[in-house]
């Protein structure tokens, strides 16, 4: 009989995920070829990140921002608002260069959305930057320094009525929202509720319902995507995403002014913070890997890149809160997909305290030598191709720096090529032949 | 004290460092005198991030407490300080891109290393560039970018530099996260400053002051 879930080891439900994850439910594969190719790839994957076995090839991953819209002469405003437009792209970007897995029509999201609740925390094509460039963040203390107490109270009652305010101009009556934990009994429960009555307050909520119903009209497009790769041959090498503490904090509540002032002023607070938060993010996380039947977790990281804090504070502030994070996606069999932006040079000895095969780190601007030496037998790596030379370099470069690549990290497994960082406007050619030149080298004999 | 303030600020103890202040205001002491040791302080602060003593938090965090020594200061200020300058550099995030991190670090570094420096800010259009240099005559031009989309508006703005006359009378360099020497190149910048220590030196080796 098998085994219960509550039963398994945390190997046991990694396997099991993976296992789902390689024979998805209710694909048809559009050919022989497609089922026969998805197959391959999420084998290839999962061999490279278990670090148990070698796999045929070195894997090879591609993480656009907008470059399929540039690539199909759309700007990033075209394909942030027509949804259809953006997923053809996007398919035409998998479908064209092949690479080992997609990684969803994510990243435009619904302009339409963020237009209707004027979203404040970022500005994006044709809403404070132009419509060919990317979305960007309004780098602000959402949160303020003297905060922290009535967000350990109670975090959801502080988003709602203080975050949500500030971050989305048309929720800002929600500030006068009551705290619904005081409902207790028949006297004093009614008029908690007046402020649901209140004019403002009613149009806030209109145009939150006109919000969800749009998300739900991008969704559907994006259900679509995430259907059609899979059949298509491309296993999603994303189920959803999760953070680390310090940058849930740091990103866009406190801010990075903030947040590191935090550090030398208020480093109890901080700490009670991210613990608060923590499980939250372990629950998303879970969550996202059991809908879309997908082990892979991303992981943005941000602000424990090199420099921007010392080994010290990286050790207090922003590695064990990650790893609690971590462990608990581990414990679950879920499979973080780390992406460290910057440089992590510095960090790659504390990194490697993890366990053996669970987690695959993705390098922006990292010695690849020093983090397949150092992290080589625990984690598989990923990634190092660099921003300038997808944008500037020629094909014969970009061939050089894979070989180098492959060279220096592919012996034994455990490394995929992928992009450093995630790209815009770089030359398609050098995209194809990171990819066929991966194929053809990177075959392990 | 003057010792004092110039360490406690060195060292970051804020509540040292007011209290200092506070006394030697009230002690009737030349408030010119303090911003003058406040000011050492900070060039300690620059030189323990150059010797990667101090990271990115230490220099926003020494920040936070010179924004408030200014505070306690600026009441009894009847005339603004003046020190003088190694020389004159515009500085700003191209055209199109909004990130100001690593640019507020640059320009932090070339502050307190002695240089006077017109930060103009983020999204900066090529031609505001071009009326900045004509209007300080500064000799050295800073470009900082994040994005792979922002080597375009290095270019554009080394070109409208170029179109106007001034290149010539300008030394431009570029940095940020995805710079190198490859975009310098594309850009027609004169170097590619890996971090603001070599942002630093470029700027005294092109003033002759290194």
């Amino acid at each position: 009989m098998e085994k219960q879930w509550e039963e398994m080891s945390s190997d046991e439900k990694q396997e099991a995920r993976f296992q789902k994850w390689l024979s998805p439910e209710g694909v048809k594969f559009a050919s022989p070829e497609a089922e026969r190719l998805y197959k391959e790839r999420a084998t290839r994957i999962k061999d490279a990140i278990q670090i148990k076995k070698r796999p045929d090839r070195v894997p090879v991953l591609l993480i656009p921002s907008f470059f399929p819209a540039f690539y199909s002469g759309l700007t990033p405003r075209d394909v942030m608002y027509d949804y259809e437009k953006a997923n053809n792209a996007w398919k035409k970007f998998y479908v064209d260069f092949q690479p080992d897995a997609h990684f969803g029509c994510v990243a435009p999201g619904p302009g339409r959305f963020f237009d209707i609740l004027d979203y404040k925390l970022y500005k994006w094509p044709g809403h404070g930057v132009p419509n060919n460039t990317t979305y960007q963040c309004n780098e602000g203390e959402y949160m303020k320094a003297d905060e922290y107490d009535a967000f350990l109270q109670d975090p959801t009652h502080f988003f709602n009525t203080t975050i949500l305010p500030r971050i989305f101009g048309a929720m800002e009556p929600f500030k006068q929202l009551p705290n619904v934990t005081t409902i207790n009994e028949m006297y004093g429960t009614g008029i908690i509720f007046y402020p649901y009555g209140l004019p403002d307050v009613q149009a806030a909520f209109k145009a939150l319902l006109e919000a969800g119903s749009e998300t739900l009209k991008w969704l559907g497009y994006f259900m679509a995507f995430e259907k059609e790769m899979p059949a298509l041959g491309f296993p999603s090498g994303q189920a959803g995403y999760t953070k680390a503490p310090y940058d849930i904090l740091g990103d866009t509540l406190r801010g990075t002014r903030g947040i590191m002032a935090d550090m030398y002023r208020q480093p109890d607070k901080l700490i009670e913070a991210m613990d608060k938060m923590t499980p939250f993010w372990i629950q998303k996380g879970i969550t996202e890997s059991n809908m879309n039947s997908n082990p892979l977790i991303f992981l943005p990281l941000h602000k424990g890149a090199d420099g921007f804090m010392s080994d010290e504070q990286y050790k207090k502030f922003y590695w064990p809160y990650l790893k609690k994070i971590l462990l608990g996606l581990i414990d679950e069999g879920v499979v973080p997909f780390l992406w460290a932006e910057g440089g992590s040079n510095s960090r790659l000895e504390v990194i490697g305290d993890l366990p053996k095969g669970k987690v695959a780190w993705l390098f922006d601007t990292v010695d690849m030598i020093k983090a397949k030496e150092i992290l080589g037998d625990v984690a598989c790596i990923v990634g190092n191709m660099p921003m300038d030379l997808l944008t500037l370099g020629t094909p014969q470069q970009v061939k050089d720096y894979v070989k180098k690549l492959i060279d220096n990290c592919g012996e034994g497994g455990g490394y995929i090529v992928a992009n450093g960082a995630f790209f815009d406007d770089v030359k398609p050619e050098n995209v194809r032949t990171m990819v066929e030149f991966t194929k053809e080298y990177g075959a392990y004999k | 004290m003057a010792q004092d303030l110039v360490n406690t600020l060195a060292d970051l103890k804020e509540q040292e460092t007011l209290t200092i202040v506070k006394d030697r205001l009230n002690a009737g002491e030349d408030p010119l005198k303090i911003l003058e040791d406040a000011r050492k302080g900070m060039e300690i602060v620059g030189k323990r991030f150059a010797s990667s003593e101090y990271f990115i938090p230490d220099l926003v965090y020494s920040g936070e407490i010179l924004k408030a020594v200014t505070e306690l200061v600026k009441p009894k200020l009847s005339k603004a300080a003046e020190s003088k300058k190694l020389g004159k550099i515009v500085f700003g995030t191209v055209a199109g891109d909004i990130h100001d991190i690593g640019k507020d670090i640059v320009v932090f570094m070339l502050d307190v290393n002695g240089f006077e420096v017109h930060d103009l800010g983020v999204d900066i259009p090529a031609q505001k560039f071009v009326e900045k240099i004509k209007e300080t005559d500064a000799p050295i031009v800073g470009l900082s970018g994040f994005l792979t989309l922002a080597f375009d508006s290095m270019k554009e703005t080394v070109d409208a530099i170029k179109a106007a006359g001034l290149r010539d009378k300008v030394k431009v360099m570029i940095g940020g996260g995805q710079m190198s020497d490859e975009v310098k190149n594309y850009t027609g910048a004169d170097a590619y400053g890996k971090d603001a220590m070599a942002g630093v030196s470029l700027a005294k080796k092109w003033i002759g002051a290194s």
